[in-house]
C-alpha cells in the first residue's frame, strides 16, 4: 500500500484513515522495517509489515561453506549477541560431530555466553528508555557495553561480529588481561545496573507510559511461538537453559524470572532481572572454573599450533584440510537450540556427509515472534507502536537472516 | 532424549485416528522423528495438539528441504510440549514439480510467516494460506532461490574468474 508515499489520506464511508509509512529507514525503528499503518487519527487501525530489507540469503551461502566459515555468517544473525550465535552453531556441529567437550570449555563459554546475554538486554533496555524520553540511562548503559567489547577483543580479536571460539572450543585460553576485564566488568556493572534500575524500575513517568502498552496473553504469545523474554513477560517459564540445558547449564543455579501481563513494562522487568541472573552466572562459573585443556580433541577442526605444523606431518595435513576447507563431516541429522538475547536460537543441520551442509535451517525467535507485532500495535497509539518494537527487541539481522 | 515408552505413546495416539498414515518413524540423533503421508498431516498436527496425552502446543520452527536426486521436497515440521518437555519432528514428502500442502495457520498462528518464508525459497505453496507471497526476497523474483538447481552465484556475471578455487 503506498510505500513510496510518506502519508496519504483516505476516506471510508464516514470516516477518513491517513497511511503512514513507519519505516523502512525510521530513527525510532533501531533498524530497517517498514510498516505501514492505517491510522484513525493517532490510533493504529492495521499496520502492514514489510521485512526482507536486510535479507543475505544465509541459509543459501551455508550450503557452499565448510563449517568453520558458517561461524562469521552466524555473528550476522543477532548482532547484539553475536557470540551466543556463534557458540550455538559450534555446539550443534559438535552434537553431529558427537565430541565429548572438556569442562572447562563449557564453563568459559558459559561466560561469554552470559556476557553477551547482558549486551544483548542492556541494550534493549536502554532502548527502552530512549523511546520513552530518557536518554541518561542510554549513555551509562553503553560505556558498560563497551566494556563488554573490549573482553571479547581481548578473547577473540573482534568485538561487535565476534567470531568467538572454534568448533570444539577456543582458539586460545582467556589471557591475564582477559580476566582482568571481565573482573572489573563484574565489579563496575551492578554498581552502574543498580542506578539504571533506580532511574527507571519505580519511575512515575516511566510506569505510566510502559504499563499496559504492547501486552499480549500467554495463550497468544504461545500461538505465536514466542520464546525467550517476551514469552517470559507474558508469565510462561520456558527457558532453553533450564529445559534442555546445554554447556553444562545444569551446574548453575538461577531462576528464570517472569511477567505476568506481557506488556512493555513486564518486558523491561524480566530483561533487567535476567541480567542480573547473568551476573550471578558468571560469578558461579568464575568460582567454579576447571582446570583442563581449552579446546576439546577435535584435530579435523581446530588450527594445530604454529609449531606442530612446521615439525608434524599429521598437523600440517590438517592445517591444510581446515584452510582449505576440505574437511568431511559424518552424515546425519541435528537440531540444536539455544536461548538466544531473543529466545529460543536453534540450528537444524542435515549433513550429507560432504565439506559443507547439505541444508541449514536458523531458527531465528524474532523472526517468529515479530509477526504477532500488528496484533500487539492494534488500537494503540503511534508512540506506544515505536515502545512496543524496541522493548521485543526485534533486531534487523536475525529478522531478515 | 525421549524415551521408548513416550515414543511408542505419540505413535499409538497417531493410530488411534490416523492408522496407516506414518511412514517411518525413529530417533535421528536426539530427537524423534516422524514420516508421514502428507494429506492429512496438519489434521494429524491438530490431533496432536489437542490429544490430553501429547499436547504438543508450541510450533518450533518449520522449514523445507530439496532432495534433487528423488525430485521431492520435504516439509519439516518441529513440535514441542513445553509442559513434558518432550518434542518432535514430522516431515512429508512433497513432489519437486508441484509441491502443495494444506496450511498449518489455522492451529499455529506462528506459521503464518514460517509458510511464507519456505514458500518464497521452496516454492511449497500451502492451500488455504491467508496471505501467501514472497516474505524476504523482492516479489519480482521468478526463481525459489534455496532449491538445489540455483547456484550460489549469478551464473551470467562475467566479471569473476572463480577457475582457481572451483567456487
Amino acid at each position: 500500500m503506498m510505500q513510496n508515499e510518506p502519508i496519504a489520506q483516505v476516506i471510508e464511508g464516514e470516516k477518513q484513515y491517513s497511511y503512514l509509512n513507519l519505516g523502512p529507514t525510521h530513527p525510532a525503528t533501531h533498524g530497517i522495517f517498514q510498516n505501514v499503518l492505517k491510522m484513525d487519527g493517532e490510533v493504529i487501525v492495521e499496520s502492514t509489515p514489510t521485512i526482507g530489507y536486510i535479507h543475505r540469503a544465509f541459509e543459501k551461502l551455508a550450503e557452499r561453506r565448510p563449517y568453520n566459515q558458517i561461524t562469521p555468517i552466524t555473528d550476522r544473525l543477532n548482532y547484539c549477541s553475536a557470540p551466543i550465535n556463534n557458540i550455538g552453531w559450534h555446539m550443534a556441529v559438535e552434537k553431529l560431530l558427537g565430541v565429548e567437550i572438556p569442562k572447562r570449555v563449557q564453563y568459559l563459554r558459559v561466560i561469554i555466553m552470559e556476557l553477551a546475554r547482558i549486551t544483548d538486554h542492556l541494550i534493549c533496555n536502554a532502548v527502552i528508555g530512549v523511546d520513552t524520553g530518557a536518554l541518561t540511562g542510554f549513555v551509562y548503559m553503553f560505556q558498560q557495553r563497551e566494556l563488554v567489547y573490549e573482553i571479547y577483543e581481548e578473547i577473540c580479536g573482534a568485538r561487535l561480529t565476534s567470531n568467538i571460539g572454534r568448533i570444539g572450543g577456543f582458539e586460545r585460553d582467556f589471557s591475564p588481561k582477559a580476566w582482568e576485564k571481565i573482573n572489573r566488568f563484574l565489579n563496575e556493572f551492578p554498581v552502574v545496573l543498580k542506578e539504571f534500575e533506580g532511574l527507571l524500575n519505580r519511575n512515575r513517568i516511566f510506569m505510566d507510559r510502559t504499563i499496559g502498552a504492547g501486552g499480549i496473553t500467554a495463550e497468544k504469545a504461545l500461538n505465536y511461538s514466542f520464546t525467550g523474554p517476551n514469552l517470559r513477560a507474558a508469565g510462561v517459564d520456558y527457558d532453553v537453559r533450564v529445559a534442555n540445558p546445554y554447556s553444562s547449564y545444569e551446574d548453575f543455579d538461577f531462576i528464570i524470572p517472569i511477567g505476568k501481563n506481557g506488556d512493555v513494562y513486564d518486558r523491561f522487568m524480566v530483561r533487567q532481572e535476567e541480567m542480573w541472573q547473568s551476573l550471578s552466572i558468571i560469578k558461579q562459573a568464575i568460582a567454579k572454573l576447571p582446570e583442563g585443556p581449552f579446546h576439546g580433541k577435535v584435530p579435523e577442526f581446530y588450527l594445530p599450533p604454529k609449531e606442530e605444523v612446521y615439525n608434524d606431518m599429521e598437523a600440517l595435513i590438517y592445517h591444510f584440510k581446515i584452510v582449505m576447507g576440505e574437511t568431511d563431516i559424518p552424515k546425519g541429522e541435528v537440531y540444536h537450540c539455544v536461548e538466544g538475547g531473543n529466545g529460543e536460537l536453534g540450528f537444524y543441520l542435515i549433513s550429507d556427509g560432504g565439506r559443507t551442509p547439505f541444508r541449514l535451517h536458523f531458527r531465528r525467535p524474532c523472526f517468529i515472534f515479530y509477526q504477532a507485532y500488528p496484533e500487539m500495535i492494534k488500537g494503540s497509539m503511534l508512540s506506544d507502536a515505536i515502545l512496543t518494537m524496541s522493548s521485543m527487541n526485534v533486531i534487523a539481522g536475525e529478522l531478515d537472516a | 532424549m525421549m524415551e521408548a515408552a513416550q515414543q511408542e505413546k505419540i505413535v499409538s495416539v497417531i493410530n488411534e485416528k490416523f492408522e496407516g498414515e506414518i511412514i517411518q518413524s525413529g530417533v535421528i540423533k536426539d530427537f524423534f522423528t516422524l514420516i508421514v503421508k502428507k494429506d492429512k498431516v496438519i489434521d494429524l498436527i491438530h490431533h496432536l495438539y489437542r490429544h490430553p496425552d501429547t499436547k504438543f502446543q508450541f510450533l518450533t520452527t518449520l522449514c523445507g528441504i530439496h532432495y534433487p536426486d528423488q525430485n521431492q521436497i520435504a516439509v519439516m515440521y518441529q513440535l514441542h510440549n513445553l509442559v513434558s518437555n518432550q518434542r518432535i519432528r514430522l516431515k512429508i514428502f512433497l513432489s519437486a514439480d508441484n509441491p502443495s500442502v494444506k496450511t498449518l495457520t489455522p492451529v499455529f498462528a506462528a506459521a503464518n510467516w514460517m509458510e511464507r518464508e519456505t514458500y518464497d525459497f521452496f516454492g511449497v505453496n500451502f492451500e488455504g494460506h491467508p496471505n501467501l507471497k514472497r516474505i524476504l526476497n523482492v516479489d519480482e523474483m521468478l526463481i525459489f532461490p534455496l532449491r538445489k538447481e540455483y547456484p550460489l552465484e549469478d551464473q551470467s556475471r562475467e566479471d569473476k574468474n572463480d577457475l582457481m578455487f572451483g567456487r
